[in-house]
């Protein structure tokens, strides 16, 4: 394989957005385009991950309709991926793999989605198409249900009192408040306390309304091509070193939901390719889409041990100026917000960022080496990509 | 030869309240339906065959948000049934009268009608779980 690095990357602010998933992709993609000082004739593939778009506003084939309103030269293939919540991720691993195939030296990757054009039942609903339409669908079990199912059986393995469960749970949301209170793209750019998370309303027991990302629309895109192309767009190359993906299908079968196995297999892919190891990681961009899903993942990524991270953001060890890894300094799909289609490509965007030493504020100091983590489904889908600043 | 039980039997056995499995000839374990490999040793020698009516909690929600077609609240459960296939269902009880004590309970096993689909035209049912 060639080394494949990163030029331009960019995101629209993530929220409720009047445009269309086609113009928020081509909002990314020229800035992404632009801050790579290449034009659209000389882009040679276009990768799109986009979920709901058929449901959100009637579009599907919607990579041809984006490569055209993006003047994309026709001889450049335009490709849709859907893996539900792990959708952009999966995008930019295909166009890194295709890159360092040989089959393109440079291409355009990334994802769009705009849930708020849908009313709440249509929401709901497809949302839940992504659990298994046969088996799991007819339970009613929601997405928040599948993590409030995982944080019950956490609690009671680990023998930790559910009322303190859900303190400890309240602290990811707060941390990642905080992250995103200095993040000028995120959908809440305020700070929450601990009793406001806890006197929010039940969503799913034990999950509260604040412990849940929210319904959001926005896109991101990133320049992704051979090292060598790279280097004449930018002084400031981030390589994607290592790369994995597992899929797994329904809960049924994988019951054990404190350890996702997907996750497992995924991220042991990256690291071995990679060359590195858990703490080696500066920063994580995980998917926190419910408080409880980023103490399970920062357990089945290494960074902790099993049953022991669900103290991390109470101690502070995952919050900005900590010397252990930082986890979501952008705050995460809770905080920044979650378009679905998209938010994989929004995680390879703030750790290029962070990597680059461009985030501000919210700076990881130092970071040379940052993990992209995304869970899409019932547990079924996990990609994650290893990216190094030198 | 592939047995492969499909969604539209397992359906109608849960009409007939008959809890239908891929059983593996080879390794003695259950698969859920639809799969045409045993997803334990990977074998293609299976059966149709009924599994335990019986099992234990292994873990639960109360949803509050319910998905078009539902009424919250309900619980969801996952139970391991007493044939060690996992199944997930819907636990027949007072919502907010459960508690982390649910976790290790025994319960029977049948079905339930529900309407999940607005738009489908077939009759689905899911698992319903009664305490013993």
């Amino acid at each position: 394989m060639r080394e494949v690095a990163i030029a331009g990357v960019s995101m629209t602010d993530f929220g409720v957005s009047e445009n269309t998933c086609v113009e928020m992709f081509c909002e990314a993609g020229i800035d992404a385009l632009n801050k790579s000082k290449i034009e659209p004739k000389n882009i040679e593939a276009l990768f799109v991950g986009n979920c709901l778009g058929d449901f959100e506003e009637g579009q599907s084939h919607i990579a041809s309709h984006i490569h055209a309103a993006l003047g994309l030269p026709m001889d450049s293939p335009a490709m849709r991926y859907e893996n539900a919540c792990a959708t952009a991720t999966i995008a930019v691993r295909q166009a890194a793999l295709m890159v360092g195939a040989g089959v393109y030296d440079v291409v355009l990757a990334g994802g769009t989605e705009r849930v708020a054009a849908m009313d709440t039942p249509l929401a709901t609903r497809t949302f839940a198409m992504a659990s298994n339409a046969g088996y799991s669908a007819p339970t009613g079990i929601t997405f928040p249900g599948v993590f409030a199912m995982a944080a019950h059986m956490y609690a009671d393995k680990y023998g930790i009192e559910i009322e303190e469960l859900q303190k400890y749970m309240a602290n990811v949301s707060v941390k990642n408040h905080y992250h995103a209170s200095m993040n000028p793209k995120a959908q809440f750019q305020k700070e929450i306390t601990v009793d406001k998370v806890l006197n929010s309303v039940m969503v799913a027991d034990p999950l509260h309304f604040l412990d849940c990302c929210p319904f959001s629309d926005g896109a991101s895109a990133v320049v992704i091509g051979t090292k060598q192309k790279v280097m004449e767009m930018t002084d400031k190359p981030v390589y994607i070193i290592g790369t994995g993906q597992a899929a797994g299908g329904p809960i049924i079968n994988n019951p054990d939901m404190t350890r996702i196995k997907t996750r497992e297999a995924s991220v042991a892919q990256a690291y071995k390719e990679a060359g590195v190891k858990p703490s080696d990681i500066d920063l994580c961009e995980l998917h926190d889409c419910f408080t409880i899903a980023e103490i399970l993942a920062i357990e089945c990524l290494g960074f902790y041990e099993f049953g022991k991270g669900y103290d991390a953001a109470q101690k502070g060890e995952t919050r900005l100026g900590s010397k252990k890894t930082v986890i979501n300094p952008s705050g995460g799909l809770k905080a920044k917000g979650h378009p679905i289609g998209a938010t994989g490509a929004a995680q390879v965007t703030e750790i290029v960022e962070q990597l680059r030493g461009e985030s501000g504020k919210r700076q990881v100091e130092g970071a040379k080496t940052g993990l992209v983590d995304t869970l899409g489904g019932e547990f079924g889908t996990v990609c994650n990509l290893i990216l190094r600043s030198e | 030869m592939i047995n492969q039980l499909s969604l539209n039997e397992y359906q109608k056995g849960l009409a007939d309240e008959k809890l239908l499995g891929i059983h593996c000839k080879k390794c003695n374990q259950f698969s859920f339906h639809s799969s045409v490999v045993c997803k334990h040793c990977g074998s293609t020698e299976l059966e149709t065959k009924n599994f335990e009516a019986a099992g234990t909690i292994k873990t639960y929600t109360v949803i509050r948000v319910a998905s078009d077609g539902f009424e919250a609240p309900f619980v969801v459960a996952l139970v391991k049934t007493d044939s060690r296939i996992h199944v997930m269902g819907n636990l027949d009880i007072d919502p907010d009268s459960v508690g982390m004590e649910l976790i290790g309970k025994r319960v029977s096993i049948s079905s339930k009608k529900v309407n999940p689909d607005p738009y489908a035209k077939e009759v689905t049912h899911t698992l319903k779980f009664v305490l013993e």
